[in-house]
């Protein structure tokens, strides 16, 4: 049992601190935004809650709400299975596995917009060698066709993340003992059978914290699509953070751009709140089962 | 695509033992076709910019190095590089040092609200950094944080903290609660206790922990760009930044993208075996 200390909040109070200058201050800076009309910094007026009617009824910030939560689904159905195929075949042991490794985890230490321009050019029908490759088949275009830009950023982003989930499996798939796989194997047990009885029940945790991440990050994706297509073709890759920090940052209109922010943010603190849920119960379950 | 294959491939019902060597060369194959991107990068930054933009060679007809003189020689970007390196040291060395005091809290003791605490710390690391750019704008401005290195090392605290409380409370929890108490009988102070012999025990928990931190600070665009101008202009924002002004040299913005992979391949190199562990937050 862990021990009852009140004393533990000077431990905690650095992060707090921290975390007060970084989150807290700018979040009621954004509150304070949101509820007034400011055309110059001498010129504002208090309107109360019309940014937030006015952001609720805007169908543009709806569609790119509508855009971020399939994006993030199409991301999750992708990335999960397909992290957990390659993780079971990843080597091991010995410096094959130290390899894979640090291959692996290449693309995730690569900065954003650096992936964004690389695969700008890479998917290029004319100069570049993926675009040029599939343009052998089908025609793809992603400047010219929304339907090819949205996969694109889909196929950049399952290029850049699902390592995540490799390394997230793998790991977990580490911490399963030998012996459970013999005992399968003794019973004639399938593929299939061991994956399904031996290997996912351990897997349920890692499996839990990658959809988390998985989903938050691919939610507020930014850098990807504004490099590579800037929001297009049309509105097609227009997603929550892209369009947010337009009216940010490009059009500097304040109030509606901290109401849209606060509103965003309440989503994601939801969203948080029931994946967290899921997880302590999992964690509780999990202990009980042990005792 | 070859990935829905595989996928298929490997979870179908299949003979067990013939499988084994299959499998070691689809996974091969496939990391084979997953670095053709940065392979792709790395032949681009030796080609000169003109044959990038006239057409499709696998094999450079021409090779120069113009790129990586360029980079070396001028300081806006050398320059913006060694910026990009300042800032994420800094912020790793401060959400390093202001989380483990907390996660050594978290994973040993209770205390009121210690469990609403540690999630709304988690919140911090989900929120969309473009909720935060107006604020940090005006708030840097306003506090002379704007355009420095320290000021995007504390912007990227934001979510880079939340993270080491999250990964380090992992690593912590491994350790059994025997250590500390036998160290309290044998007449050691929390601090003298913490930095003795608790540092040394966890120390694989911070390399992966300010691992992270470093990558994700690295490769961080959008406030870091957000709240600099000239002086601390991070590496990224110097490439975006050639992208809109114009007469773009894909060789050089090449070059810069293959500088900016080599820090977090080194870094790797050094946690591998961690780095999983690391991944799972510690958990596993």
């Amino acid at each position: 049992m862990k021990t009852r200390n009140n004393k533990a909040w000077f431990l905690v109070l650095p992060v707090i601190l921290t975390v007060s200058f970084t989150a807290i201050l700018p979040l009621m800076t954004v509150a304070n935004y949101a509820v007034q009309d400011i055309f110059s910094p001498t010129d504002r007026l208090f309107i109360g809650m019309d940014w937030f009617y006015n952001i609720t009824n805007d169908p543009l910030i709806f569609n790119a709400f509508k855009r971020s939560f399939s994006f993030s689904i199409q991301v999750l159905l992708i990335q999960i299975p397909l992290g957990i195929a390659i993780a079971r075949i990843m080597p091991k042991s010995g410096w094959k596995a130290s390899a894979a490794l640090v291959m692996v985890a290449i693309p995730l230490i690569i900065p954003w917009n650096v992936i964004g321009t690389t695969w700008q050019i890479f998917a290029r029908p004319d100069i570049g060698l993926g675009g040029y490759l599939i343009n052998k088949f089908i025609d793809f275009n992603y400047t010219s066709d929304p339907l090819d830009g949205w996969i694109l950023i889909l196929l950049v982003d399952v290029w850049h993340w699902t390592p995540l989930v490799i390394l997230l499996v793998y790991a977990g798939l580490r911490s399963i003992p030998p012996a459970y796989y013999q005992a399968a194997a003794i019973d004639g047990a399938s593929q299939v059978a061991v994956f399904r009885f031996v290997e996912l029940p351990k897997l349920k945790r890692v499996l839990m914290i990658a959809i988390l991440l998985r989903f938050m990050d691919s939610f507020m994706i930014y850098t990807e699509p504004f490099v590579i297509t800037g929001g297009g073709p049309g509105e097609a890759t227009t997603f929550l953070s892209i369009l947010l920090s337009n009216i940010a940052v490009g059009q500097f209109d304040i109030g509606r751009a901290g109401a849209f922010s606060l509103i965003y943010f309440l989503f994601i603190q939801i969203l948080s709140f029931l994946f967290f849920t899921v997880l302590t119960l999992q964690e509780r379950a999990e202990v009980t089962k042990a005792k | 695509m070859t990935s829905t294959t595989t996928t298929k491939g490997v979870l179908s019902p299949r003979k067990k033992k013939a499988s084994l060597p299959w499998s070691g060369l689809m996974f091969w194959i496939i990391i084979a076709i997953w670095m053709i991107p940065v392979a792709w990068l790395v032949l681009m930054s030796i080609r000169p910019s003109a044959d990038i933009l006239a057409g499709l060679e696998i094999i450079p007809s021409r090779i120069t190095f113009d790129g990586y003189i360029t980079f070396l020689s001028k300081d806006i970007w050398y320059g913006a590089y060694l910026n990009s390196l300042t800032y994420s040291t800094l912020n790793t060395v401060m959400s390093v040092t202001v989380a483990l005091p907390a996660a050594y809290a978290f994973s040993r003791f209770s205390f009121a609200g210690d469990k609403h605490l540690f999630f709304w710390l988690l919140t911090n690391r989900m929120a969309p950094a473009a909720v935060f750019l107006l604020p940090f704008f005006n708030m840097y401005k306003a506090v002379g944080l704007f355009d420095t290195n320290l000021g995007v090392a504390i912007a990227h605290m934001l979510f880079n903290v939340p993270l080491a409380v999250w990964i380090l409370e992992g690593f912590i929890s491994g350790i059994p609660r025997e250590v500390d108490e036998t160290a309290a009988i044998d007449g050691y102070s929390l601090p003298r206790f913490f930095i003795k012999i608790f540092l040394p025990m966890i120390r694989s928990g911070i390399g992966v922990t300010a691992f992270f931190c470093f990558m994700f600070s690295w490769v961080e665009l959008l406030i870091a760009r957000t709240i600099t101008s000239t002086e601390a202009k991070p590496i990224s924002a110097a490439m975006t930044r050639t992208v809109t002004s114009g007469g773009l040299d894909w060789t050089l913005l090449s070059t810069a993208g293959v500088m900016t992979i080599l820090p977090g391949i080194l870094a790797i190199w050094f946690v591998r075996k961690y780095i999983a562990k690391g991944f799972a937050l510690g958990r596993v």
